[in-house]
């Protein structure tokens, strides 16, 4: 055992796919970046707010006024930097750390993709993505054409485990039997062209959608990874990612996910990539060298696959973590985020706050939109750690305002993948004499059904 | 091989999944006539409103037109009741918010209260006012004419002698006069963008996007049952958002005992809009309530347009107790102020909540990306 452990190891592989993917991820991170710019949104979600929210431990991670923008010109360089393999560690570190800041600034935004993202270019930080067609090859004199072969099965590994565990969280009853929320996602698509008025508006359909989307996400790792079957998969992943940026508003990230995918064919495909970009470059007149080529190896192999293993089993457990708490996650969502539970929930809300003065026995209700974005208010209404971040900051705008003793309560109430609405937290509790912990929320009132699976 | 296992699996559960369901249920869902909505919601509510409220203030003109002339205790009444008749039909027009009206900032030129008395005087007294001008959204409309008809002294006569005798008269007359004629212009022109093409463009956009037409007027119907309704009616006049009740953001202070007039009207506009009763005859055509249903049949859940549609009218009888003067009842009884303005809210949990679910329209115009 321990034997093929050495024996896998010291296995080497190809370069290029590694490089092919580091290219790729750098630009799509790119351009990535120039549209969240170009839409506006740096300034819509992050400047505009007059409060954000913040995940448990980071509340010190802010946007920074009008330097936020000089996050993202960082992370957009640093991602072009990766793209054309230039200083490659010191910019994916660098592409980590501001890609991570600006998705911490503010939970509102929070997106799986998004920390996917910022995984994968932890990551990257300890894989060779530059030894092959970069320009540290250049400024090097030396490139390699051999690197460990358990570098690019990590990416394989982290890109598999995404899809599995999606997969994993579509095995509840929710979703293969009431077909939620497809059934009413779906149909409000009648607006498409073709299939919008009939295929879309088909209860069969919308399990016959559930269903393979849930088999889609478990299989296609293993059809990506058995050779056989990759050419079809990769068709596969290129329709089914199509088909959902058809349909909802993914951003990127079908893309991402299409291009990632790469890194599963062979060298071969690779080389044929590179070539290709060759003779784009040469219509700039940017010829390729010859380097001298040399055999990579680590450093310190040991350090870095023991760093690597501690943060995988750190990902294989994460979504588990629900466990440890009461029933419902999609209801309580505590254990909800960072684990892969993609479109599984069509969730509303309504929560109005009252500050209560105890001792003149005085109450009244607070406008929302004073204080939050439509976004904001929107994210805030279905999430009990968003409500309760909320009720400490109107308690110190009311404080500062004068209005003490005060205690905040919140009448609010939940509908979950079409069940009626229900009152969704304890309206009698003071939310001021609650704090933000890793533990259950008991003022979380009880989810008046049962949603059975993983 | 395994490529052809795979895709014969994949057939069997697409056909199974349909054969099962299409033994359940024997009704085809071929979608719902969303352009049919759109087409009762504009020829069969929102132009025969505007037409009506343009033809009452064309009426107000009239009457105003008289009273400036011969401004006596007759006139004065004639140019009162006009008023109050164009203020009901108000009421019907306000959720909509589209088209022109958003544009030009219609309802904000129509109707925000309490309307600013410092406002209105500096007007009278400098004689030189835009009453376009946001600053002056406070000082025009149905509620600074609810000042200058009601508001200005404690009798008819005290308020008489502002439009004869008092030094200033001729600045009353004139403010008076262009406060109407703004209201008359401001409506005509909204009407006539709607006849004149604007109706074509308002039907044929039946896109399930921001812009399109259903969540346009969804939103706005929301919006105005929130707030225009629910808070600025009741909510604020009974402290519900703020440390004591404040009698004088009722609407129609001055006239004080029409404000539940005013209110039931309102809630007659909702009503009618969520059920699709055309505005001249209450003829039921499609509108929310046949979408709710309609989408109903497709997720088998509980009956929601009945649910609102109940709730809508318990908020009604809820009103319909309320003392004709809403600043007399939160000054004498705001309890049950405050019990109507909480059934009137369990509905804004139903639109808001369960029935943008449904619909599945976003509240938020931040395009931003999802999961």
């Amino acid at each position: 055992m321990l034997n093929r452990f050495t024996v896998y190891f010291n296995q080497q592989t190809s370069a290029v796919p590694l490089s092919v993917f580091r290219i790729g991820f750098g630009l799509m991170m790119l351009i990535s970046i120039i549209r969240f710019w170009s839409y506006g949104w740096i300034e819509k979600l992050y400047l505009n707010p007059q409060f954000h929210f913040s995940y448990y431990g980071f509340e010190w991670v802010k946007p920074i006024g009008d330097w936020t923008y000089l996050i993202f010109i960082i992370c957009g360089l640093s991602a072009l930097f990766v793209a054309l393999g230039l200083k490659y560690r010191f910019s994916i570190i660098l592409f980590f750390l501001s890609f991570t800041y600006i998705e911490f600034m503010d939970k509102t935004t929070y997106l799986n993709h998004y920390y996917f993202i910022s995984i994968l270019s932890f990551l990257m930080i300890f894989l060779p993505a530059n030894a092959y067609y970069s320009i540290d090859n250049l400024i090097r004199k030396k490139q390699y054409l051999l690197i460990p072969r358990w570098t690019i099965d990590s990416i394989k590994l982290l890109l598999g485990m995404v899809y599995f565990y999606a997969g994993l969280a579509k095995i509840n009853s929710d979703w293969l039997f009431k077909a939620m929320p497809l059934k009413i996602w779906l149909p409000s698509k009648y607006d498409l062209p073709f299939i919008g008025e009939n295929l879309m508006q088909q209860s069969w359909f919308h399990y016959a959608m559930s269903w393979s989307g849930m088999f889609y996400d478990l299989l296609i790792p293993f059809l990506l990874l058995y050779k056989r079957t990759r050419l079809f998969a990769f068709v596969l992943v290129v329709f089914f990612h199509a088909f959902t940026r058809v349909l909802f508003p993914i951003g990127m990230f079908p893309y991402v996910m299409i291009v990632g995918s790469l890194i599963f064919f062979d060298a071969n495909v690779h080389y044929k990539i590179i070539g290709v970009l060759r003779n784009l470059l040469k219509q700039f007149n940017i010829k390729s060298k010859s380097i001298v080529t040399q055999t990579f190896s680590y450093h310190y192999q040991k350090q870095v696959v023991t760093v690597l293993a501690v943060f995988f089993i750190i990902q294989l457990l994460m979504p588990f973590r629900y466990a440890l708490y009461p029933n419902e996650l999609f209801w309580r969502e505590e254990g909800y985020r960072f684990s892969w539970r993609v479109m599984l929930m069509e969730k509303r809300g309504y929560a109005n706050f009252k500050v209560v003065n105890p001792e003149k026995g005085t109450s009244f209700y607070v406008d929302n939109t004073d204080f939050l974005t439509s976004f904001q208010e929107k994210q805030m209404s279905t999430q009990p750690d968003f409500i309760l971040e909320y009720a400490h900051y109107l308690g110190k705008q009311f404080k500062s305002q004068g209005h003490e003793p005060i205690e905040i309560y919140v009448e609010s109430f939940v509908a979950l993948n079409g069940r009626r609405s229900q009152p969704y937290i304890d309206p009698d509790v003071d939310l001021l004499k609650q704090y933000e912990s890793f533990k259950p929320k008991p003022w979380i009132l009880p989810f008046k059904d049962e949603i059975k699976g993983l | 091989m395994i490529k052809k296992t795979f895709l014969a699996l994949f057939l069997v559960v697409l056909i199974s999944a349909c054969d099962s369901d299409d033994r359940n249920s024997n009704s085809q869902n071929d979608g719902f006539d969303r352009s049919a909505m759109l087409v009762n919601w504009a020829d069969n509510i929102i132009i025969p409103v505007y037409e009506d409220l343009n033809t009452k203030l064309q009426d107000l003109a009239v009457q105003k037109d008289a009273f400036i002339a011969e401004p006596n205790a007759t006139n004065l009444e004639n140019l009162r009741t006009s008023w109050r008749e164009a203020y009901k039909v108000w009421q019907h027009a306000e959720m909509f918010n589209v088209g022109m009206a958003e544009s030009i900032n219609y309802v904000f030129q129509m109707n925000v209260y309490p309307t600013n008395v410092e406002d209105i005087q500096n007007n009278i007294q400098n004689q030189n006012y835009n009453l376009s001008s946001v600053n002056n959204n406070d000082a025009v409309g149905f509620p600074a004419l609810d000042y200058m008809l009601y508001g200005l002294g404690d009798s008819d006569a005290e308020i008489l002698e502002f439009y004869t005798t008092s030094a200033e008269a001729n600045n009353y007359k004139t403010y008076l006069s262009d406060l109407t004629d703004r209201m008359k212009s401001l409506t005509q022109n909204v009407l006539d963008d709607w006849k004149n093409g604007y109706r074509d463009i308002f039907v044929e956009n039946t896109d399930n996007s921001a812009t399109g037409s259903i969540n346009l007027v969804v939103n706005d119907f929301i919006y105005y049952y929130e707030k225009g309704f629910r808070a600025n009616k009741f909510g604020i006049p009974a402290g519900n958002f703020s440390p004591s009740p404040l009698p004088d953001r009722v609407e129609a202070y001055y006239k004080s005992d029409f404000s539940k007039t005013l209110a039931l009207e309102g809630m007659d506009a909702i009503k009618n809009f969520f059920n699709g009763y055309s505005y001249l005859n209450r003829n039921d055509g499609k509108s929310l309530d046949d979408y709710l249903e309609f989408l109903n049949t497709i997720k088998e859940g509980e009956d929601l347009s009945m649910i609102i549609d109940n709730q809508f009218d318990e908020a009604d009888d809820k009103i319909e107790t309320l003392n004709e003067s809403f600043a007399e009842q939160v000054q004498t009884n705001n309890v049950a102020m405050t019990e109507t303005f909480d059934t009137i809210q369990l509905a804004v949990v139903f639109l808001k909540v369960d029935m943008l679910q449904a619909l599945d329209i976003s509240v938020d115009f931040v395009d931003a990306d999802g999961d």
